[in-house]
Parts: structure tokens; sequence; C-alpha cells
């Protein structure tokens, strides 16, 4: 078995060339890509199981002597494909910045203190129903060279497989209200507006943990739908 | 409309998450420790087929090296077969995943230790040459770009069915070549803009 990938789904993506972002100008391809059948190589796809995973490594408040400083929140939801079907045994890996808006990364040189107690970096594996869960910090917003007083919203790194290397998603997500959105040309480089709302997670009362933790909700939808056989299968 | 979620970039600071054993120096303190998930060396004890080197180096559209790019590649092993639960055929009976994850270094260089790929099924049956999916992220990449490696020294390339959609004069941009004087290395540089630029999918 395997899915079909419509191809205008990517309609959601960003162009590859978004001159706001600048450094889309001299990254993206400037010639057509070429459009070639799926076969068995990208329907296909890497399966990582819960042996990848170590305790404690999707509670990025955990992995260290103590307690990082910042708002600590719970962020967790689905990974769906196409036809919002759970995809479960899915590897989600996130990267972030820490309360004050400083990455670990030796590049980043922004004049923000870095946390003894945060490397902002957690993983985890979607149980059957493809449900996933993080406990971290809020990250803070900070400052960027795109242009004059560039600053990103608040954002968490997502990287996701799915069912294939077609459904391979890497993405950023946001939180709701973010005064920074207008600004921003790498999320605005989606063009759909629907579609950035697909970005930005939602506060969570339900799920608050009183007196401990706030918490967001970020379903993540992937390429890939309707179940078929693949041609190729009794080759 | 479908309702999948865009992608962003990966940004400059990817590699303490996702390949923080890798080329890339993000900590020269080596204050921090995080495993890898997945490696740049694919190679398991038990996967039998001839054991490769592949490196190169991604270049932007000024030809200067892209020392913050994720190159991920998916692959067949020796016998054609894919580790991935979604098809029919046979698995794998070695712990051979298919699938790793390289940085490049400050001077744009990834590389791979991996197994070379055998033959596997292509459109309407008709076996493709040994390749590799290449897939590519970056700072400056708003979505991930595909592409393909093929292995100079395969004659099925000659037959190839996606090979053969690419223009002729196009088609070098995806062929490895192996190295004078070296056992199964093979070069596989990227161009992501420019005059001989790499050929990308829209898959």
């Amino acid at each position: 078995m395997s899915l079909i990938y419509p191809k205008a789904s990517l309609d959601a993506y960003p162009k590859h060339l978004s001159p706001g972002y600048k450094s889309t100008i001299k990254r993206s391809p400037s010639k057509p890509l070429m459009i070639v059948p799926h076969t068995l190589s990208e329907l296909t796809g890497p399966v990582y199981g819960h042996d990848a995973i170590q305790e404690n490594d999707n509670d990025l408040t955990k992995q260290h002597k103590g307690e990082p400083l910042g708002e600590r929140i719970v962020v967790h939801g689905h990974v769906l494909d196409e036809d919002k079907r759970p995809v479960p045994n899915a590897l989600v890996e996130l990267w972030q910045a820490n309360a004050c808006g400083r990455y670990v990364h030796n590049v980043d040189q922004h004049p923000a203190p870095l946390d003894p107690n945060f490397t902002g970096a957690g993983r985890t594996v979607t149980d059957a129903k493809g449900y996933y869960k993080f406990i971290t910090v809020k990250p803070g917003a900070y400052p960027w060279g795109n242009h004059h007083n560039a600053w990103r919203p608040n954002h968490i790194h997502f990287s996701v497989f799915g069912h294939s290397f077609l459904s391979r998603l890497v993405t950023q997500m946001y939180f709701p209200g973010d005064y920074l959105f207008p600004y921003d040309p790498i999320f605005n480089s989606v063009p759909d507006e629907k579609a950035r709302a697909r970005m930005i997670s939602t506060f969570d009362l339900e799920n608050t943990v009183p007196d401990w933790a706030l918490a967001f909700r970020f379903d993540i939808v992937l390429r890939g739908r309707e179940a078929t056989p693949l041609d190729n299968d009794e080759h | 409309m479908s309702e999948i979620t865009p992608s962003q970039t990966v940004g400059p600071f990817f590699a303490y998450g996702l390949t923080p054993k890798g080329r890339c120096q993000w900590d020269p303190n080596g204050s921090y420790s995080w495993k890898n998930t997945v490696e740049s060396n694919l190679v398991t004890p038990d996967a039998s087929g001839t054991r490769i080197h592949i490196e190169g180096t991604v270049r932007d559209g000024d030809g200067a090296p892209i020392n913050d790019c994720m190159i991920e590649i998916w692959q067949a092993d020796a016998q054609g077969r894919f580790a991935s639960p979604g098809t029919n055929r046979a698995l794998p009976n070695t712990k051979f995943k298919g699938f790793g994850r390289s940085a490049t270094d400050k001077q744009g260089v990834y590389a791979f230790d991996t197994i070379k790929p055998g033959s596997v099924p292509g459109p309407g049956g008709k076996p493709q040459a040994p390749h590799i999916v290449v897939c590519i992220f970056s700072r400056g990449m708003l979505r991930q770009i595909y592409t393909r490696l093929y292995f100079d020294d395969e004659p099925a390339n000659v037959s190839d069915p996606i090979l053969n959609m690419v223009p002729a004069e196009r088609r070098g941009t995806l062929i490895a070549h192996k190295q004078p004087g070296a056992d199964h290395q093979y070069r596989f540089d990227i161009r992501v803009q420019g005059g001989d630029e790499t050929v990308f999918f829209d898959i």
C-alpha cells in the first residue's frame, strides 16, 4: 500500500524564491523544477521507532541539572495525513531559542543570555493515534539581520517524518496573537492566509496544568492521502 | 484546497537539534550533549554490498559554499529493497535503514558513508538505475528541494526512466563521479542556483 501525494497540496507552501526573505535570493533554484513520476524511491521512507528516543527527550526542562528559566509550556498535538488520519510512529524533532530568544548554536551572537539549564532540542515519536507531547519553555523573540530592525516572532522549529520521503516536513510553530506576524517575511512567505494560520498553535486551556504550565496545541498535517495499492509492489 | 501544514525554513541553527554530532561545529566547547537520531554513516555491520563514500560541496547562486545546509538521503539496500513498511516488497533482513543526514561544514562540504544501492522498480515496473534520493534543507530555503544521485560507473543509467526525462545537457548534474585513486569514493557537488544548476524535481 502507498498513498497518493497530490501536487496541488504544495500550493500551501512558500515559493522557493521569496525576496522579502533575502537569503532565498541566492539559495532558490532559478531553473524550473522537473516534473517526474513518484516512484518507489519517493513513495517509501524511513521509520524510527521508540528505540530512537530516550527518556526526557521530549521534556526540555529536564535535560540539565536545574530547571530552565522562562514560562513553562506544554506543546502537543497530532500528526495527521491529508485525509486527517493519524500518522503513528512518526519521528518528531524540535529545536528552539531559550526564553530570552537565544540559541545555544555558536553562530547565534545575539546579546541575550544563554541558559545553562536549557539546550532547546527535543524529540519524540507519535503514538498509535498520531499524538505527540513536549514540555519546554516559551521561546523568546529575537532580532535577525534580514532588514533594519527585523525580529522573528516567537517560534519553535519542527522536523517531522510521515509515511514517505515525500511527506517529510520541516516547519515552524508560532504562538497565537503574535504582534510580529505582519513584519516577518518568513511567516508571510506562505501566500494563503488560511495556510499561515495552520502554522499557529492554539492556546489550549483544557490541557493547561493548573499551578504548573500553560498548554498549546499544534496539529501537523503532512502530504499524502487515499491509501491505494502501489503498482510496483508486486515486482 | 488541501490543508497541509506549510513548510518553513530549517534556519541557521538546526545543527544542535538535528545533527548535533555532525560536521557543523555548533558547540566548540562541547558543553552540551545531545545524541544524533540520524547518522551520516548508514553502514550497519550486517549490511551486504559495496561500501561507498559520497562527498560534495553545496554552493549558492554566487558559487559560494553553503555552510549551514542539511542533506538527507534515502536509498534502497544493495538488493534494491527499501527499509520501509509502506511496501509489500520483502524488507531487508538487516539493520540497514537507508536513511542518512549530514550537515555541511564551514567549507560547505557534506559526506556520507553508505552501501551502493541496488536497482529498484520504476514507472511501469521498468528497472531504475541505482540511485539515491537527496533532499536539501538550508537557511534561505523555505522548503526542501529534491534531487537524485546516480553513479557514473553504472551502465544502467542509459535506460533509467527518470534520468531520460532530464534534458541531456543537464543530466550530468545528477551523476556522482568515482574518484581516481580512491576505492569506492564518489564526488557529488550540488549547485543550488546558477549556470550549472543541479536538476531539482517537482515531486
